[in-house]
């Protein structure tokens, strides 16, 4: 809230500079675009196939729908760094749950928002009640669901349930966005069932955070948590909501997980909370809190495959370039987030910009 | 005017702060008294190499706890100064360790060549360290973003140090520092981690360093307007916890012998961190007790090696050692401390009558 409140800032008299949120959130999509175009001009081939891009989401989806809770819970001030155990824990839960139990896939699946539910409502009680701090309590939670994951099944286990099975091959198939394959014959594009719940949840993200109360108090408490409490909202509700949404989401990406690899392993999301934090990270949401946006995350984690799309095809094979460029990425999109920001925050490009848009 | 500063804040206050990981780990030896009482033996035994050793679970809790001792010293800095944690230390560790084993494979191992290798991966640590150091305090990017950079790609970095494969070092200087020296009982670890002790006590008794790394961590505009050079201290740090990381990844490659960039010191950043936070200190900055953050190291090392000795399995210990952490941090808790505080109050309160009629 107090960045965005930078909108009203000296010496534009016609038209609203754009707030924080939406220039980070512009930059993250017109890399995504740039970078998305440069490969199509150099590697072209599979780069000019949608199906491409559906790929990486469908690989994706599951950390597109826990970098959407991270957002939430990196807006309101805090961090959640237990998402990726929660979603192997998840994932072992409801394989050994399809599998020994007998489960039906509509338990499994009330089993894995239960989980989640679980694992965001005690943290969020000890971050927000209790003051304890969120690091720690979050690292104690990944921890505990690394450790539980174990304790469920120690060796790797795929799922045999056929309705599961049928749950998993759904596809969802688009002709035109096809490619015609060597041998002739139309390949259509296909898009996995969890793509279609991220993006639901992304949508529903978003208008919560832009139209509902819950959401503007979320901004209001992560950008300064003493006047969000002078102005009369909930401080220690709105933390413990958004830990609860984000436990949420990370039992739903623990099952679309789930749909699309069918097998549990102690290993599963091994570094996804890492990578859900740097997606939002590259969407623009600021780990101090109070700026952030949803659709910026779904645009860092297509950024992070893009990168690693970009260096498969570029013939790097040697297995440390990978981590190498992403690490170098990031390093270039931090450090140019800063730049901007403490440019704006000195006045200079926000003057530049409304001097260009009077035409001075 | 320093000391007074520094004196005032030596009183209660510090004294609860190390409470609870004193509580910790008497409370941890309490259950091993009452669980399995050999689990306190210890026995000179002697090792492959013919030396008479120190054997036993105190042993071996003094020895592991080493590297995290160290890089939790380290942390306790960084975390004063910036108010945020390192998360790249364990990677920062692998491309030290892969530094220290290429330099070593190069020739014949012997103490110069040790130490240089020694200084060249301190300089490689170093100079990540700065480069953390330069966007936290420069940038102004916060110090978890700042070192996810090196989080992602440090171990990357060690591979391809390392060749893309894990290579081997074997000598008896290497297994001296890594072990025993021979005809010493204790292992080199636990000197190691006496000497940074000391190293730090003298740093922080002939400079001005601890007490400007919590003025800055406190208020960096109120620093600054007093002529400390925040930015300078924070880099520092940042450069000292570099030599820290150095020291630790020397130590695990010296113990094993070889370098996997994969598990050398993997998530040891998290039980540094946790350290920190059990010690006491705040993670948002400022005020530091050093002695906390190492009894809190050494609480952490015996819980691990308790539940070794009950024959809890590598990965389900996490689920355990969760809970030991959560319970921890309840009782340290603010909330938990000012109601127990409000209580203590009411039962004072109440005696003080008591006490009057009685005189």
């Amino acid at each position: 809230m107090s960045r965005d409140a930078s909108r009203n800032m000296p010496g534009n008299t016609r038209r609203e500079p754009i707030s924080d949120t939406q220039l980070l959130l512009s930059i993250s999509i017109f890399v995504f675009i740039g970078m998305y175009a440069l490969a199509i001009i150099i590697w072209g081939g599979g780069f000019s196939r949608p199906q491409q891009l559906f790929d990486m989401l469908n690989n994706n989806a599951y950390l597109i729908i826990l970098s959407c809770g991270l957002t939430i819970v990196m807006i309101a001030g805090g961090i959640d760094i237990s998402v990726g155990g929660v979603t192997a824990l998840v994932v072992m839960a409801c394989v050994v749950g399809l599998e020994t139990q007998g489960q039906s896939v509509g338990a499994s699946m009330l089993m894995a928002v239960g989980i989640g539910l679980a694992f965001g409502v005690v943290q969020g009680y000890l971050v927000s009640y209790l003051n304890i701090q969120p690091f720690i309590v979050t690292l104690a939670g990944m921890f505990f669901a690394r450790g539980l994951t174990t304790i469920v099944s120690v060796e790797p286990r795929t799922v045999k349930n056929a309705a599961f099975l049928a749950l998993k091959d759904a596809r969802i198939e688009i002709p035109w966005l096809g490619y015609t394959a060597k041998n002739g014959s139309l390949i259509p594009g296909r898009i996995e069932g969890g793509v279609i719940v991220a993006l639901i949840l992304v949508a529903l993200v978003y208008i919560m955070l832009k139209r509902t109360r819950l959401g503007r108090n979320l901004y209001a408490v992560g950008g300064n948590a003493q006047s969000a409490l002078m102005l009369g909202v909930n401080v220690r509700r709105t933390r413990f909501m958004s830990y609860i949404i984000c436990g949420l989401l990370a039992g739903i990406g623990g099952f679309v997980f789930l749909t699309h690899t069918a097998a549990g392993n102690a290993t599963n999301a091994a570094g996804a909370e890492m990578n859900a934090i740097a997606s939002s990270i590259i969407g623009g949401t600021l780990l101090s809190g109070g700026v952030g946006n949803v659709i910026g995350s779904l645009f860092g984690t297509l950024i992070l495959s893009t990168i690693k799309s970009i260096v498969q095809a570029s013939g790097l094979r040697d297995p440390w370039w990978q981590s190498i460029t992403t690490g170098a990425m990031l390093c270039i999109f931090i450090l140019l987030q800063s730049i901007v920001l403490s440019n704006r925050s000195k006045g200079r490009l926000s003057r530049k910009l409304t001097r260009g848009a009077l035409g001075q | 005017m320093k000391n007074d500063i520094r004196q005032s804040g030596r009183s209660r206050n510090d004294f609860t702060q190390l409470l609870i990981p004193i509580i910790a780990i008497v409370s941890l030896f309490v259950f091993n008294m009452l669980r399995d009482p050999s689990f306190f033996s210890i026995a000179l035994t002697v090792n492959n190499e013919g030396n008479y050793v120190l054997a036993g679970n105190l042993i071996s809790i003094l020895n592991s706890a080493s590297e995290l001792a160290i890089l939790a010293m380290g942390m306790t800095l960084v975390t004063s100064s910036s108010g945020g944690q390192d998360i790249s230390v364990g990677a920062t560790a692998a491309i030290a360790g892969s530094v220290f084993v290429s330099a070593l494979r190069n020739g014949n191992i012997t103490p110069p060549v040790v130490l240089l290798g020694f200084l060249a991966c301190c300089a490689v640590s170093i100079l990540v360290g700065a480069f953390n150091g330069v966007l936290v305090a420069v940038f102004k990017i916060q110090p978890m973003i700042a070192t996810l950079i090196l989080f992602t790609s440090g171990r990357s970095i060690a591979y391809w140090i390392n060749g893309g494969a894990t290579p081997t070092v074997s000598s008896p200087i290497i297994k001296a520092i890594g072990g025993f020296i021979p005809g010493v009982p204790v292992p080199t670890p636990v000197f190691i981690v006496i000497i940074c002790c000391l190293a730090f006590f003298l740093l922080f008794k002939w400079t001005n360093l601890g007490f400007y790394t919590q003025v800055v961590g406190i208020n960096q505009r109120a620093a600054h307007l007093n002529g400390i050079n925040s930015t300078w201290i924070k880099i520092l740090t940042f450069m000292i916890l570099g030599i820290c990381v150095a020291i630790a990844g020397c130590i695990r490659v010296s113990r094993l012998g070889l370098i996997n960039h994969e598990t050398i010191l993997a998530e040891i950043e998290m039980d540094a961190i946790l350290a920190v936070a059990i010690g006491g200190n705040a993670l948002s900055g400022g005020k530091f007790k050093m002695s906390g953050s190492l009894i809190g190291a050494y609480a952490i090392q015996a819980l691990t090696t308790t539940l070794y000795a009950m024959k809890v399995s590598s990965m389900e210990i996490k689920a355990y050692k969760a809970v030991v952490i959560i319970l921890m941090v309840f009782i340290g808790s603010p909330v938990v401390k000012d109601t127990t505080n409000r209580l203590l109050r009411k039962l004072t309160t109440k005696k003080i009558p008591a006490i009057i009629e009685r005189s």
